[in-house]
């Protein structure tokens, strides 16, 4: 017994040594270059706390690393990482949002450190909302038209006798209070601190086949969950938020539906240099909403792993994204 | 309890009060009749606002950018700490979650693996049993068990690697600012300002800065981490250094200590059981962290739990949730045990015969334990990574809980929702919202100068009038309201609970599983549940609020009641009073203090709580300073957070004075 400690002590030992060679001889040979790329450093994609933008960001660093670069992932928060984009913190946000990150990002493009890399192909779709088995409530659905008559069917006690209709997020700004005001819709509209709050109030609602009203956005894995329907507002244009006298209400703008966004790429400047392959690659980078819902769905609802998903996309989608490395 | 305050105090003091509180309260009430004539003592003209949130925007701009030392600037002096902390950092986390890696990113190739998962579960069962016994290492071994088997190993140990870093930071530094301020009372006084202004002011109002300061990632992460969790260190550290008896520091000198002598020699040894509270405190708060810190970049646990309640998967949140409550119980009670562990005695004279092994054989053991785990791992790789099959899960059962729930109680809970919201909530924050904000201003002075004096009545009013001034006053009204409501909820559970246990000891012990439990299981665990019952607003914030402040209300009210001397309970029994009497005559007025620093610390937590509510839809100083940190908007996080801190503050500085002036009529100090 005494003695298989004493083995086992030294054995220890060995291991304590081992470690100690490995580090030193693999720091030292860190330093080794691979030819193809024109920096081996880390190219650094941030990840943020939604399933579609983890997928994107995992497709591009899967792309780029066949492509011979060195990639890492790091979390940030979706606004704050602005700051680390242009300090080259951090290198490249897969996901910015029209919808939501239009304004942070304008500011930080102004300051000439960050740069546009361009569209990611996808739309970004987010309008009021409403479970299917509403349309029974409040047949007019789903034009707005019908909204202002079935208030009394989506109220609260908090709320009636007007409708309760549930906005995104204060931060997401999607002009609803002014939409509710400008359309003269009998709602009161209640804010959402965040999405997983607003689809929590969702979810319980669809249980109880209970009354709600929300706002939804897109790729997301709810419109896939949950069968509903978007309202139908008069069709946005540029002129309905910024020319009052557009549309049904003269004297105020705001008087549509939300617009459809784009969602681009964001970098650090100084990556243009650093690695123009890779920056090029992520100005290729193109996917669409069906086959991004589509990942969404697996992921969220069927419960599949990440790299599982994302490694099906590469085998079926070879020769698309080996286009977007080709030099 | 302002009953026993008024019947106890002597007639002629109460009337000059009385009659100042009357006028105060007519003044307020004839503003109203004049509104038309002061709009502005209504609503602050605002144009007069002061743009101090512009200066702090342009003042941190100017350190994170401009400020030049000399040699290098602030910024490249910040992360020159940076690089320091993370030192020590990456060798916690190479050894427990990522293994030892040449070179970096996707490029990296393992050189050696990390701790098997095995050999971390023997280690810290070793580390029981070393400090206590072999109950504590089986309880310790169980919890670690847990993670592997719950699937939550990968994410806990990147967890467990930053706490373990964080928290002897966290504790050394307030240590040294502790003893720094024990010195002398000026310093100490110049130090407390800022312990409250660190506790208070929300982690979202100052984050970007420290982004930019400290670059993003774990390291961030740590420092916020470390500023939160540090200041009740150091007030443990200036209250267990004071206490020791002027005996034992009289004795060390006469033995010829030198400075540093006495201080690591007799004083600290001396406050060591009271320190270790700062430690345990320490540790919580750490881990109360947890979820902030992964919104910066920390990973782990707390973006385990973000991810699923993102997801709304309710049960994989709750068990990564417990996964956090689980850890803190491990480092606490090691922490605990050790710190209270006799020195070992050694028996043998001859030591040098004994063979290193069996002269420190919990060393050897857990060297054996790694070396072995290691080599097996590369056999097999069950010991490498917990086998996925063998990892089970209840998620499902939580998520069908709720849904039972929602299904089956919606309408009764919405009922008693609405009941409270119509009758008590809704015209609470109307009435705080309609008065004018000078009467406010006004009568927070004279509650000051009622209590404290001069001194204390320019200072809340002076806090009083900040949030005023720079325009927060609306949004500081509804914090209030929320904040008071879900103090006096959680107090009128609390003191009840707290006055039972105090007289059970059975339930004395249930209840402080609970509590401990209840305040380290993030919020957010909890929260999402809350709002799929209660819908978004106001009262699943303050349901949120309410469970988590709970804790020191029940604490201090049970603290508070078992400290009453004895003989005062016999004397009332020989005077012939009955239970009741007692308890309302004798114990309550006698805890009355200890009480009031319950209720104190209730609002703390329930202030500490106002950021999270705001992620279910408020319209409080917490939405203000998340609006403001998505908009990257440093001057306007930075003042909203600093108007939650005034309203800490002013609380905090009233009711400890009214807490020390009880005291002193009750003849206790």
């Amino acid at each position: 017994m005494i003695k298989t400690i004493k083995y086992a002590a030294l054995a220890g030992v060995f291991a304590a040594g081992l470690i100690a060679t490995g580090l030193i001889t693999g720091l030292a040979a860190s330093t080794s270059a691979t030819a193809g790329v024109e920096s081996k450093d880390p190219i650094i994609l941030t990840i943020h706390d939604w399933t579609g933008q983890y997928v994107t960001t995992h497709i591009m660093g899967e792309v780029l690393k066949k492509a011979g670069y060195n990639i890492k992932y790091q979390q940030a928060d979706y606004i704050a990482q602005f700051a680390g984009l242009q300090t080259g913190d951090l290198h490249v946000a897969m996901e910015m949002w029209e919808t939501t990150g239009k304004q942070a990002m304008d500011e930080s493009l102004a300051t000439g450190k960050t740069i546009d890399l361009g569209e990611t192909g996808m739309d970004a779709k987010e309008e009021w909302w409403y479970p299917l088995y509403m349309k029974e409530k409040c047949p007019g659905l789903p034009d707005w038209k019908a909204l202002n008559e079935c208030a009394e069917a989506f109220s609260t006690p908090e709320t009636a006798p007007k409708g309760r209709y549930l906005g995104g997020p204060v931060t997401w700004a999607g002009f609803d209070d002014e939409r509710v005001e400008a359309l003269g819709l009998n709602y009161e509209v209640v804010h959402a601190g965040t999405d997983a709050a607003l689809f929590a109030e969702l979810e319980s609602a669809y249980q109880r086949k209970a009354p709600i009203l929300l706002w939804i956005y897109a790729p997301h894995w709810a419109v896939a969950k949950f069968k509903g329907e978007w309202v139908e507002f008069p069709e946005y244009t540029d002129a309905c938020y910024n020319d009052p006298k557009w549309g049904i209400n003269p004297n105020m703008a705001y008087d549509c539906g939300k617009p459809f966004g784009w969602i681009k790429k964001v970098g650090w400047k100084g990556g243009e240099k650093k690695w123009p392959g890779a920056y090029k690659a992520i100005r290729n980078f193109k996917v669409d909403n069906d086959e991004m819902s589509q990942m969404i769905v697996e992921i969220d609802l069927e419960g599949k792993k990440l790299d599982d998903v994302v490694n099906a996309w590469m085998v079926k989608n070879e020769a698309r994204w080996k286009k977007w490395i080709a030099n | 309890m302002s009953m026993a305050v008024t019947a106890n105090a002597p007639a002629r003091r109460v009337n000059p009060w009385l009659a100042a509180w009357v006028v105060a309260l007519a003044a307020t009430v004839a503003l109203h009749f004049i509104r038309d004539q002061v709009p502005w003592a209504f609503k602050f003209p605002r144009e007069l606002v002061w743009p101090l949130r512009f200066w702090i925007s342009d003042f941190m701009k100017w350190l994170m950018e401009g400020f030049d030392l000399g040699l290098f600037t602030f910024r490249e002096f910040t992360r020159f700490i940076s690089w320091l902390i993370d030192q020590p950092y990456w060798v916690a986390r190479s050894l427990l979650s990522d293994g030892f890696l040449r070179g970096v990113g996707s490029d990296a190739v393992e050189v050696f693996p990390r701790l098997s998962w095995v050999a971390v579960i023997g280690m810290v069962m070793l580390m029981g049993h070393y400090a206590r016994d072999w109950k504590l290492s089986a309880l310790v071994g169980l919890c670690f068990a847990y993670l592997a088997v719950f699937g939550q190993w990968d994410s806990a140990m990147i967890t467990l690697s930053s706490i373990v870093i964080a928290v002897p930071f966290g504790v050394l530094g307030g240590l040294a600012v502790g003893i720094f301020g024990y010195r002398s009372r000026r310093r100490e006084l110049a130090i407390t300002p800022f312990l409250d202004l660190m506790q208070t002011v929300p982690v979202f109002a100052y984050l970007v800065p420290i982004l930019i300061l400290f670059g993003f990632g774990p390291v961030s992460a740590m420092i916020a981490t470390i500023i939160y969790a540090m200041p009740p260190m150091v007030r443990v550290t200036l209250l267990a250094l004071k206490q020791v008896p002027a005996e034992v520091v009289e004795s060390g000198r006469m033995s010829g200590c030198t400075r540093r002598q006495l201080l690591w020699k007799v004083l600290i040894p001396s406050a060591k059981p009271t320190l270790m509270v700062g430690v345990n405190q320490v540790v919580m708060l750490s881990l109360n962290m947890v979820i902030i810190a992964s919104m910066i970049g920390a990973g782990g646990l707390g973006y385990e739990v973000l991810t699923a309640l993102r997801r709304l998967k309710i049960g994989e949140g709750i068990e990564a949730g417990v996964a956090i409550t689980l850890l803190a119980i491990t480092l606490d009670r090691l922490s605990q045990a050790f710190a209270r562990r006799q020195p070992d005695v050694h028996q043998d004279g001859g030591q040098g015969a004994a063979p290193l092994w069996r002269r420190y054989p919990y060393l050897a053991a857990a060297i054996a334990v790694m070396a072995l785990t290691w080599s097996l791992s590369a056999i097999a790789p069950v010991f490498r990574n917990y086998p996925e099959a063998l990892e089970i899960t209840t998620g499902a059962f939580w998520d069908d809980m709720v849904r039972y729930i929602n299904i089956t109680f919606f309408d009764q809970l919405d009922g008693a929702k609405n009941f409270l919201l119509l009758n008590a909530m809704i015209p609470f924050k109307r009435f705080l919202l309609a008065q004018p904000w000078v009467a406010v201003v006004g009568l927070v002075a004279l509650a000051g100068y009622q209590l404290g004096g001069l001194r204390l009545a320019l200072l809340t009013g002076a806090l009083a009038l900040f949030m005023a001034v720079v325009g927060q006053w609306p949004k500081s009204m509804i914090s209030v309201y929320l904040i008071g409501m879900a103090v006096v909820i959680a107090s009128l559970i609390g003191i009840p609970i707290g006055i039972y246990a105090a007289g059970n000891d059975a339930f004395h012990r249930v209840i402080q599983a609970i509590i401990d439990t209840l305040q380290t299981l993030p919020s957010f665990v909890y929260l999402m549940p809350v709002v799929m019952l209660f819908r978004v607003g106001d009262f699943a914030a303050m349901l949120a609020v309410i469970a988590y402040a709970l804790a020191p209300a029940i604490r201090y009210t049970d603290h508070g009641i078992r400290q009453v001397p004895p003989h005062l309970i016999e004397a009332a029994v020989a005077a012939g009073c009955t239970r009741r009497q007692i308890l309302w005559k004798v114990r309550m007025p006698m805890a009355l203090p200890e009480i009031l620093l319950g209720i104190n610390q209730t609002i703390m937590m329930a202030l500490s709580m106002l950021v999270i509510t705001a992620l279910v839809g408020t319209r409080d100083l917490g939405q203000e300073v998340y609006i403001a940190l998505t908009k990257a908007d440093t001057g306007r996080g930075i003042v909203a957070g600093l108007c939650v801190a005034f309203i800490a503050i002013i609380a905090d500085r009233l009711i400890s004075a009214w807490s020390v002036r009880r005291k002193a009529e009750l003849g206790l100090e």
